[in-house]
């Protein structure tokens, strides 16, 4: 029960975050990703702001001997850059790009009610099942290097 | 300022907590894909929380307007983002704070990849285009 309340507890502080620093307004990310027209450059200081809590933060956490309510710290070991890190973050690129938001504040504002969101929540969770389906067929190459 | 150190203190929570990186493709997509993982609960739980700021904004009229996109590419732009964040293990805040915060290659990979293709998107919806 432990390990429910924190997880919670982080993303009901995670949503505040997001809802103060303008992550949840498309218009505010499409400002910010519109670098050569009028520029908005807040939000890199929103992420720059989180970057830093988070670094300080892990350095603690990692020198303690485990998480408080679970066995294990689970941290992705990988380093290798493959075909499907590019090409899958160029997808969620264009996306983003097109409606300005990306997964926390779609989720968010379906959250809120916003039938627009909604509608992207839909089609993301499909997006999601597809790359589940398309996971299972080999079908791309980078599939035989990561052995 | 303030909103992006609470996005902080969210993802040390749940590393301090409950040993996980905070990545809302991940937690989403799990319950998606796999439903009867053990790991259900907790992620269940996230969503709840996150639920929560958002309905009290909406109530108190408080939440940002959504977008004015036509419904045909705001399809697509989710669809886009739910396989594009699976594909590469990853989105904004899994890769852009999580991933970033212990200096893993991938996730700088990741996040130049994303910034720059979404900002070549709104450049081109705004100004090759014209008009969003």
């Amino acid at each position: 029960m432990r390990r429910q309340f924190s997880a919670f507890a982080s993303g009901l502080l995670f949503g505040c975050g997001l809802l103060l620093s303008g992550m949840a307004d498309p218009a505010r990310v499409l400002g910010f990703l519109d670098v050569l027209g009028v520029w908005d450059p807040s939000l890199a200081f929103v992420m720059g702001g989180g970057l830093t809590v988070t670094a300080l933060g892990y350095q603690w956490c990692l020198r303690r001997s485990g998480p408080l309510c679970a066995v294990t710290y689970q941290i992705p070991q990988r380093r290798d850059l493959d075909a499907r890190l590019f090409l899958g973050s160029a997808l969620f690129g264009l996306g983003w790009g097109l409606v300005g938001y990306c997964p926390g504040p779609a989720l968010l504002a379906g959250a809120a009610g916003l039938g627009t969101a909604l509608w992207f929540c839909a089609a993301m969770l499909a997006g999601m099942l597809c790359w589940r389906l398309m996971e299972s067929g080999d079908w791309l190459p980078a599939k035989a290097a990561k052995g | 300022m303030a909103g992006g150190a609470l996005i902080g203190v969210a993802a040390v929570l749940l590393m301090l907590a409950n040993g996980r990186i905070m990545g809302i493709a991940g937690i989403v997509g799990g319950v998606a894909q796999d439903p009867r993982s053990p790991d259900t609960s907790w992620r269940l739980a996230f969503l709840a929380g996150l639920a929560v700021p958002a309905v009290v904004a909406s109530m108190l009229g408080a939440f940002p307007a959504a977008p004015v996109v036509g419904g045909g590419v705001v399809v697509a732009a989710g669809f886009l983002v739910g396989l594009g964040t699976r594909m590469a293990n990853g989105c904004t805040s899994g890769h852009g704070i999580c991933g970033l915060a212990r200096l893993s290659p991938r996730s700088l990979a990741a996040v130049g990849t994303f910034m720059a293709v979404a900002g070549l998107t709104v450049f081109v919806a705004r100004h090759v285009l014209g008009g969003m």
